[in-house]
């Protein structure tokens, strides 16, 4: 029986929240790994995956921490099923064409980048310390994503079309990132989280700069999927982490 | 601190700042910045505060594991080291000696955060007729540059 369930407080949750976020998402871009277009863009998606990966590490330690169980990082990331992952749906979605990588990537962190400036200043000392770290890496995602939406939006009629295409699938699942529940007002009350509402300006100044330079339409408002916060997901999820767990679940205890 | 204690803290410096960078070995942890304290405990063990440079570099657990093989063979016993995010790492700790050092080895040292916009000279030719291949490189820190006037590709340490 490898599997775990954790009890999780507010800010448990709330740690799990965005270390699930980090490490789903950098799995997904971890799958570009030998299926770039091109060599550099290999390097680049993979890099991205690595940071990601780096600070959903930090997060899961923490989390172990605050759980208090004698668990690690690992465990938490590895032993736990789909419904007990808090991960943004918009992480988990399959990887698509190279353009609807780069829109996620660019909703992502045009969010994160201010999201972990201002979570420089949680009460939380070890999210604020993971916070002055990530805030840099993701600055650089940005800009990378942010320069290949204006390369693709502004390109061909084909790379357009597909950049379009990803921005409809995606649009919708970026009502989550601002969704605030029990356990986000708990947070924002104590200091440990930002208040995603102030957050809401600079996510959408960034996209009406990246839009414009694009020359694409701003996404109209719609309906916006979420559920991932509470362990509510696509049918995309527990596949991946089939994937992503077999190994140690298959092999308790391998190392390298 | 008696002249005892203090002759140990030097060498356990000395021994914490002579490694190497698992992935770049031409400078030592202490060049790139990441060596932030060395501290002889009350209890006689030593204590290390490193920074991470990337989140995800997969060096940075080696790191860990050579520094403690250093105290250890420098006769001091298991040191206790630590990993702290903040302040977070910046290239611009990365020493003078640790610039010309990425320099002789062919990667262009990153620039002053206060001064981004200076040239960046290919670390072959001393040329600054350069452009950017990638923002990413072979290793989280590095970015992959080319020289117009030699024609050579080369590695640049991002600022970060």
């Amino acid at each position: 029986m490898t599997t775990i369930r954790v009890e999780e407080t507010p800010h448990l949750a709330y740690v799990l929240r965005l270390a699930d976020s980090a490490l789903v998402l950098s799995h997904r871009l971890s799958e570009w790994c030998g299926h770039a277009p091109m060599l550099e863009e290999d390097l680049a998606l993979t890099n991205i995956a690595l940071d990601l990966l780096g600070q959903a590490r930090l997060l899961y330690e923490h989390a172990a921490t605050l759980e208090g169980k004698g668990r690690s990082g690992d465990d938490l990331a590895y032993l736990r099923d789909a419904p007990q992952f808090r991960n943004l749906l918009i992480c988990e979605l399959p990887r698509g064409d190279f353009a609807f990588t780069i829109v996620r990537q660019t909703f992502f962190s045009a969010f994160f980048h201010p999201f972990w400036q201002l979570a420089r200043s949680s009460t939380d000392p070890t999210l604020a310390g993971i916070a002055e770290k990530a805030e840099k890496e993701v600055a650089y995602h940005l800009r990378h994503a942010g320069a290949w939406l204006v390369r693709l939006g502004d390109g061909t009629e084909e790379s357009r079309r597909r950049t379009l295409e990803a921005v409809d699938a995606l649009w919708p699942y970026t009502g989550e990132f601002f969704e605030v529940d029990e356990v986000g007002e708990a947070m924002i009350e104590a200091g440990i989280a930002p208040d995603p509402a102030s957050l809401r300006p600079a996510f959408e100044d960034t996209l009406e700069r990246l839009f414009a330079e694009a020359d694409l339409p701003r996404p109209a408002p719609t309906w916006m999927q979420t559920g991932g916060l509470r362990g509510v997901h696509t049918e995309h999820l527990g596949h991946m982490l089939a994937v992503m767990q077999h190994l140690p679940r298959a092999y308790p205890g391998a190392v390298w | 601190m008696s002249t005892v204690a203090l002759d140990r803290l030097e060498r356990a410096i000395g021994a914490v700042s002579a490694v190497p960078d698992p992935e770049i070995p031409v400078v030592s942890i202490a060049d790139l910045g990441m060596v932030r304290a060395v501290r002889l405990a009350a209890d006689g063990v030593i204590e290390v505060d490193l920074t991470p440079t990337y989140t995800g570099c997969p060096a940075t657990e080696r790191i860990g594991e050579e520094v403690g093989a250093a105290i250890e063979a420098a006769g001091f016993g298991t040191p206790r080291i630590r990993f702290l995010t903040s302040p977070a790492w910046t290239t611009d700790w990365i020493t003078p000696e640790g610039r010309a050092a990425l320099e002789r080895y062919g990667i262009a040292p990153p620039p002053r955060r206060a001064d981004p916009g200076t040239p960046v000279a290919c670390p072959r030719c001393g040329g600054t007729d350069t452009e950017e291949l990638s923002r990413f490189g072979s290793t989280p820190c590095k970015a992959l540059w080319r020289c117009r006037t030699c024609r050579e590709p080369f590695d640049r340490f991002k600022c970060l």
